[in-house]
C-alpha cells in the first residue's frame, strides 16, 4: 500500500508539473509580437536625416561671373573648396584604375580589367566612355565638380562651344543670345545639391551603353522608385540618396573595388557608430528579425539580398546576353539597330546581339565582398566558359554568404595564339563603330594597354557577374522559406558545401528508412492476415 | 477458449496514460512535421512545419524529463529492465503460438506490465532511440549558436532515427491489436484497466521489481 500511495502521489505531482510545463512552455518558445530589431535600429539610423546648409550658393558673387569654360566653374568652386578637387582626383572615380593584387596588373576600366560589354576604357584613349569621366575633358584639366552635385542637367560642352563661335560678335541678337547662354550657365552652377540618385543613376544607371545594360538592380527606375521597387529609396517613403549607405569620406564613396570588399569588418552603428554603412547590417544589425526567429539563425550564411531581393530588374529590363560574334553586318552598306521586347535593341550593327529580361530570379554564389576577375594579361582557357567577373568566397570562409547575382553572358573575342582576351577599340574614326573592323580595332585597342596581338582572334563565351543588392523589397515580398529548402528547383540547388534541410537528403538514410517503413507494413500485414485466416487458431 | 476466466486489473496509473498519450501526440506531430522538412511531402507550409517541430520538439524534450523523474521516483524503471527469461516463449508466441491458439506465455500484471519482449523494444526505444532523437534534435535546433558544428552528420542521425520510430510505430500499432480482443490494449491505455485472461502463474521473478516495497 505504501507504494501504491508513493507511486499516486508522485505520478500526480509529475503530471500537474507537466500540464504546467506545457502550459508556460507555449509563450516561452513562440516568438514575441515586439518589433524585429532590423527595423527598430534603422528606424533610429535614420531619424533627423534631412541635410541643411549654410551657403546658399546663388549669393556667390563669385558664381555671377561669365564662365567661358568648364576649367572656369571648377576653378570658382575651388576657390571655397580648396581641397575637393585634390582629394577627387586620387578616388577610383577620376582615375578609372585601382591596383590589383597581382604583379603588375592595375584594374578598372581604365586598367587591365575587361567585361564583357563595351570590353574595355583602353586606358581611356575610347573617348566614347568618357560621357562618363567626371572631368570636363577626360582626366586632362579639371575635374566637373557639377557631375555629381549639381541639380541641373546642363549641356555644358556645347554651351561653351557656341559661346566659343559667338565670342567677338558684336551684333546686338548675338549679344543677347551670348548673355542668355551665360545666364543659364550660371543657374546651372548656382543650383548645388548633394549627389542625388540622378547624379550617380547618369553613369551607374546607365552603364555598358544604356539603361539597366550593365547592373540588373540598378536603373533609371530608380531615380523615382515606389515602395514596392525599393524600401529605402522609395521617393514617397525613406527617399534615400545613394550616399545615405555608400558613406564618403574625402570623395571615397564606400563600395567594392574589384577584389577589394565595400567594407572590412561587417559592424552596426551600436558596436561603431563612425563605421561605413555600406553593409545591411550598419543599421539592421546582424540579428535583424524578430527575436527567436529563424531567420536571425540564417544571417551567418545567407545574405540579406538572397530573400529580400526576390527578383531584380522589376520595372525596367536589363541585359542578359551581348554577342560580339554578329557585330558588324550591315543593310545597304548601312549599319542598323533591331528592336524586340520591351522596346530595347536586340541587334545593333556596332555591338552584336542582346538578350533583355525583366523580373529576373538572380543566380547565388557564396560572396565574400571580394571577386575574381579575368584582365587582359590573363590567359584564359578558350574550351571553358570564361569567367571575366565571379565572386570569391566558400561555406568555410566566416565572411563569406550566399548571396545574389546577375550573371551576364556573353560572347567576345580573345587572342588565339596568346590565349588572352582582347580590348578592341570601339569608338573613333578608327574604331570598330566607324571601320567594322575587328581585327584592326583589336590591333588598336591591345595597343593602348599595351598588351601584345598575335593578329588571330576568335570569340569565347564569357560570363560576366554583378552583386545584386539594390532593389529591396518590402518585407512581406522576401522570399518563402521553400524557394530555397526544398527538394526540387530550389533557388540555392547550386550552392555546395553544407547540408539544407528540405534540399538534401543521404540517399542511405531515405533507402534504409523506406525498407524499415515498407518492411514493418509488410511484415504486420503479413501477420495480420495470418491471424486472420487461422482466426488466431481458435475453433468456432 | 471456453472456461477461462477475464481478470479487470488496473495497469497503467493516470499519469502513465497521460503520458503515454502525450508523448504519442508529440511524436506523431514531430513525425509528421519532421518529413515535410525533410522534403518528403508539402503539408502546412515548410516554415509552419519548421515552427511546429521545433515547438514540439522542446516540449517533449522537457515533459521527458517529467517522466523520466516519475520513473526514477516510483521505481517503475525496473519495469523495463531487460530479461532473456520467456524472451524466446515471446517470440514463439508471435510467430507461432498466436496463429494456433495458444495463451500469451507472459501475462502482464501491475508488478510486470510488459512482456520481456516489450522490455526489450521499450528499453531500446526509451534508452537508445528516444534520447537520440533528443540529443540530436538539440544539436539540430542549436547548431548554429554551437559554432563550427556540420549540420550533416547530426541530421543523418536524426532522419535514420525518424525512419526507425515510424517502423517501430506501425509495429507498436499493430501489436495493440493482439489482445484478447483487437481493441482490448487500447482500451487499457486509455481506462487503466486491462482484462488478463487468468490461466497463466506469474512467478515470482516478474514481479520482483516491487514485490520489495509493498
Amino acid at each position: 500500500m505504501e507504494f501504491r500511495r508513493c507511486k499516486w502521489f508522485f505520478g500526480h505531482a509529475a503530471a500537474g508539473v507537466m500540464v504546467l510545463f506545457l502550459l508556460a512552455a507555449g509563450p516561452v518558445v513562440a516568438a514575441t509580437d515586439d518589433e524585429a530589431l532590423g527595423i527598430k535600429l534603422a528606424k533610429q539610423a535614420v531619424r533627423g536625416d534631412k541635410h541643411w546648409t549654410t551657403v546658399d550658393h546663388s549669393r556667390i558673387e563669385l558664381l555671377n561671373q561669365k564662365f567661358m569654360s568648364g576649367d572656369q566653374i571648377t576653378q570658382a568652386c575651388l576657390t571655397c573648396h580648396t581641397d575637393a578637387s585634390m582629394q577627387f582626383k586620387e578616388t577610383i572615380h577620376w582615375t578609372w584604375k585601382v591596383p590589383s593584387e597581382k604583379q603588375g596588373i592595375m584594374n578598372g576600366k581604365a586598367g587591365h580589367a575587361v567585361n564583357n560589354f563595351c570590353i574595355s576604357g583602353n586606358a581611356m584613349e575610347d573617348k566614347g566612355c568618357l560621357s562618363c569621366h567626371a572631368g570636363w575633358d577626360g582626366t586632362d584639366g579639371e575635374v566637373n565638380c557639377l557631375s555629381c552635385h549639381g541639380k541641373e542637367k546642363f549641356p555644358f560642352k556645347v554651351t561653351f562651344d557656341d559661346l566659343a563661335a559667338f565670342e567677338g560678335d558684336d551684333d546686338p541678337d548675338i549679344q543677347e543670345i551670348v548673355s542668355d547662354l551665360h545666364k543659364g550657365i550660371q543657374q546651372a552652377v548656382q543650383n548645388i545639391t548633394l549627389p542625388r540618385r540622378s547624379n550617380c543613376g547618369e553613369c551607374h544607371f546607365k552603364g555598358g551603353g544604356g539603361d539597366g545594360v550593365k547592373h540588373g538592380d540598378l536603373d533609371t527606375s530608380l531615380t523615382k522608385p515606389n515602395r514596392m521597387l525599393d524600401v529605402h529609396m522609395a521617393a514617397e517613403g525613406a527617399d534615400f540618396a545613394c550616399t545615405r549607405c555608400h558613406t564618403t569620406v574625402k570623395h571615397h564613396i564606400a563600395g567594392r573595388l574589384y577584389t577589394r570588399p565595400a567594407a572590412a569588418e561587417r559592424k552596426s552603428l551600436i558596436e561603431d557608430d563612425m563605421a561605413t554603412k555600406i553593409t545591411c547590417e550598419s543599421c539592421h544589425s546582424a540579428t535583424p528579425h524578430k527575436a527567436h526567429t529563424k531567420m536571425n539563425d540564417h544571417t551567418d550564411k545567407v545574405a540579406c539580398q538572397s530573400c529580400h531581393i526576390p527578383e531584380f530588374a522589376r520595372v525596367n529590363p536589363t541585359m542578359m546576353w551581348w554577342d560580339w560574334t554578329k557585330a558588324g553586318k550591315l543593310k545597304d552598306g548601312k549599319p542598323f539597330v533591331e528592336k524586340g521586347e520591351f522596346g530595347k535593341p536586340t541587334y545593333k550593327s556596332i555591338k552584336g546581339e542582346f538578350k533583355w529580361a525583366k523580373n529576373v530570379v538572380p543566380e547565388y554564389f557564396w560572396y565574400n565582398g571580394s571577386f575574381d576577375n579575368i584582365g587582359i594579361k590573363d590567359e584564359i582557357d578558350p574550351q571553358q566558359v570564361v569567367e571575366v567577373s565571379h565572386p570569391l568566397g566558400s561555406p568555410d570562409d566566416p565572411n563569406a554568404r550566399i548571396h545574389p547575382f546577375k550573371i551576364h553572358t556573353g560572347k567576345q573575342p580573345y587572342d588565339k595564339v596568346n590565349k588572352q582576351l582582347v580590348a578592341p577599340l570601339l569608338s573613333g574614326p578608327k574604331g570598330f563603330w566607324t571601320t567594322f573592323d575587328m581585327d584592326e580595332a583589336i590591333t588598336l585597342g591591345n595597343q593602348t594597354l599595351d598588351v601584345p596581338y598575335s593578329g588571330e582572334f576568335d570569340y569565347v563565351d564569357t560570363t560576366y557577374a554583378f552583386p545584386i543588392t539594390h532593389m529591396v523589397a518590402p518585407a512581406d515580398q522576401s522570399l518563402d522559406c521553400i524557394e530555397c529548402h526544398t527538394r526540387d528547383n530550389s533557388r540555392l540547388a547550386g550552392i555546395t558545401g553544407i547540408y539544407m534541410p528540405g534540399r538534401d537528403k543521404f540517399a542511405i538514410v531515405d533507402t534504409i528508412g523506406l525498407i524499415a517503413v515498407l518492411g514493418a507494413l509488410a511484415g504486420v500485414t503479413l501477420h495480420g492476415l495470418g491471424r486472420f485466416f487461422t482466426r488466431n487458431g481458435r475453433e468456432e | 477458449m471456453t472456461g477461462r476466466t477475464l481478470n479487470k486489473v488496473y495497469l497503467y496509473t493516470r499519469f502513465e496514460r497521460l503520458w503515454h498519450w502525450c508523448q504519442a501526440l508529440m511524436i506523431i506531430l514531430l513525425m509528421i512535421t519532421g518529413f515535410e522538412v525533410h522534403g518528403l511531402y508539402p503539408l502546412m507550409g515548410f516554415d509552419t512545419a519548421v515552427e511546429v517541430h521545433n515547438f514540439t520538439g522542446l516540449l517533449w524534450l522537457g515533459s521527458f524529463a517529467f517522466f523520466a523523474f516519475w520513473l526514477i521516483i516510483t521505481g517503475e524503471w525496473k519495469q523495463y529492465i531487460p530479461t532473456t527469461r520467456k524472451l524466446f516463449d515471446v517470440v514463439l508466441y508471435y510467430a507461432w503460438g498466436i496463429f494456433h491458439g495458444k495463451d500469451h506465455p507472459v501475462q502482464k500484471t501491475p508488478g510486470a506490465k510488459h512482456n520481456p519482449l516489450q522490455r526489450l523494444a521499450y528499453l531500446g526505444i526509451s534508452a537508445m532511440l528516444l534520447p537520440v532523437q533528443m540529443v540530436t534534435g538539440l544539436l539540430y535546433y542549436l547548431y548554429n549558436s554551437l559554432g563550427g558544428v556540420s549540420l550533416a552528420p547530426i541530421a543523418f542521425i536524426h532522419t535514420l532515427a525518424a525512419f526507425l520510430l515510424v517502423n517501430f510505430l506501425i509495429i507498436h500499432l499493430y501489436m495493440t491489436t493482439t489482445g484478447h480482443s483487437l481493441f482490448s490494449h487500447i482500451k487499457g491505455m486509455i481506462t487503466g484497466w486491462e482484462e488478463i485472461y487468468d490461466t497463466s502463474r506469474i512467478e515470482e521473478w516478474e514481479t520482483k521489481a516491487t514485490t520489495k516495497q509493498t
